[in-house]
């Protein structure tokens, strides 16, 4: 008698298959091996490029909070600098400083979730992810003293920031690099070398560079493949061209260098924090910009190099004052492209961390 | 610095390889017939000293009269970038050539337009809707959708 066997198509989530949102995927499984994938998005669509064309150019910035809510001051920076360059809105110094602080702070609090989450699906319940979660409390901490918020933050404003920095900000900053550069080597002793983080993730859903560019991924995940291509030193917005830093790229494309990199963004991030609290300098933090913004008739495509990848904003004004519409483009969800290349030949419990390294959020990828 | 090529250069080298073709240029963009798009875009990834290798953000905005599709292009090995347009003209049948036989980061966006914009891809293997549900009426995005 011959065994009988048939391909199951099995449902992941859109519960919060990897505790990242509610994703939801339908896999073809011969046996525990993938054999066919398809991404199913959009259950937290809340039509927020439709919403936007309702309100004005500074009711938007909070709609841009609740894209990647993991890092609300790069949505918001990419925004305001679109926005900047569409009507022509000048930001002064400090307020560039402030900014980077803000963004680079944010990449080290969004990596941290990144790497702690991807932790948990590899099996290692809760003890890094909660070692992550401790360290991110404190750069909260200081985005709370800083904009009174400790995830929406809606701190930048067209034209600078809404508030200057508090007094106490810069000491904390400076003594909570020093705890975090700790808390980073402490992770690589912790997981870098760890036998069953390698068995999982090298070699696991390696990602070509040429598919990689092809299938336009961005941000750690395009580097991880080897390309090195990072928006802060390819095309530099705000004022990333004054600070010195490395763009970590590796060479295998797989899960953990995926995770490798992000781990060295962090230190990067870190570096330039320093950098800009060095230089800062006094003075406005906001230049005069009237309450309703009227750009002239045209459109604009500003994109930066959010913790996830590429984050655009498309903008078209037709001279009044609210936009006429607002394109966002999701690294996220065109990194998920090719899902389905990665996961193939993979097991299931391949499948998950693979989805884990790739570093989604849902508010970005359904808007 | 990602620098943005100027129109002439890259009108004059499409014009080159299609002859009779409708370009035009409106600012930093090059405005080509929605049925081309696709071999244009062949053209300019495969076309030497353009080379256009990465897909940035395709979109679309409803301009009442057209709707018009964006796409933003980048070349990493030149680190340069251009805009390239296509307008329709026909609200109830909007239709442009799919570029996923181009770049593959077109799947997913192309379908994103299809579901809120209703602009059709021909040659787009998989256009379903990707937001919003199979079921749902209509196009969010359009201006005339209430």
């Amino acid at each position: 008698m011959s065994l009988q066997t048939q391909e199951l198509l099995l449902n992941v989530g859109p519960q919060h298959p990897s505790t990242h949102g509610v994703a939801r995927f339908r896999v073809w499984l011969d046996g525990e091996v993938v054999t066919n994938l398809e991404v199913v998005v959009g259950y937290l669509h809340r039509g927020i490029e439709k919403l936007a064309e309702t309100r004005t150019y500074t009711q938007v910035i909070p709609l841009t909070d609740r894209l990647d809510y993991l890092c609300s001051i790069t949505n918001n920076l990419a925004y305001c600098l679109a926005v900047e360059k569409l009507a022509g809105v000048k930001v002064p110094e400090r307020a560039e400083y402030i900014r980077v602080i803000m963004s680079e702070l944010q990449r080290v609090a969004s990596h941290l979730m990144s790497v702690g989450f991807l932790l948990n699906e590899l099996g290692a319940y809760f003890t890094p992810i909660i070692y992550c979660f401790r360290d991110r409390e404190k750069i909260v901490d200081l985005f709370e003293m800083v904009s009174g918020q400790r995830m929406m933050y809606t701190y930048l404003r067209v034209g600078g920031v809404s508030q200057d920095l508090p007094e106490e900000f810069i000491p904390a900053v400076k003594r909570l690099i020093v705890d975090l550069r700790k808390a980073v080597d402490e992770y690589e002793a912790l997981l870098s070398g760890n036998e069953i983080l390698l068995a999982r993730m090298k070699g696991v859903g390696v990602l070509s560079p040429e598919l990689a560019v092809n299938a336009s991924a961005s941000g750690p995940v395009l580097r991880a493949s080897g390309i090195k291509w990072d928006i802060r030193r390819a095309e530099p917005y705000s004022i990333y061209d004054r600070f010195k830093f490395d763009i970590p790229t590796a060479k295998n494309g797989d899960c953990y260098d995926r995770y490798w990199v992000r781990i060295e963004e962090m230190k990067q991030s870190l570096n330039i924090v320093e950098q800009a609290l060095r230089d800062l300098p006094g003075g406005e933090i906001r230049s005069e910009v009237p309450a309703l913004i009227r750009p002239p008739k045209g459109d604009v495509y500003r994109h930066i190099e959010a913790p996830r990848g590429d984050l655009g904003f498309y903008i078209v004004s037709d001279g009044s004052i609210a936009p006429y519409r607002i394109h966002i483009k999701p690294p996220t969800l065109i990194n998920l492209t090719t899902m389905k290349d990665l996961c193939v030949g993979w097991k299931i419990a391949d499948f998950i961390v693979i989805f884990g390294s790739i570093d989604v959020v849902l508010g970005e990828m359904d808007r | 610095m990602t620098t943005a090529l100027k129109t002439e250069q890259v009108v004059s080298q499409i014009a080159a390889a299609f002859t009779g073709a409708d370009i035009k240029v409106d600012g930093p963009a090059v405005i080509v017939a929605p049925d081309m798009v696709n071999k244009v875009c062949a053209f300019l990834k495969s076309a030497p000293g353009l080379e256009f290798d990465y897909l940035h953000n395709l979109t679309s905005v409803d301009f009442m009269d057209y709707f018009e599709v964006v796409y933003h292009l980048t070349s990493l090995k030149h680190n340069h970038s251009m805009v390239l347009k296509t307008r329709c003209f026909d609200r109830n049948n909007a239709e442009v050539a799919s570029v996923t036989g181009v770049w593959r980061g077109a799947d997913f966006q192309e379908r994103e337009v299809y579901d809120l914009m209703g602009i059709k891809f021909t040659g787009h293997p998989n256009l379903k809707r990707i937001l919003l549900w199979d079921g749902f009426l209509g196009h969010p995005l359009r201006r005339d959708y209430l």
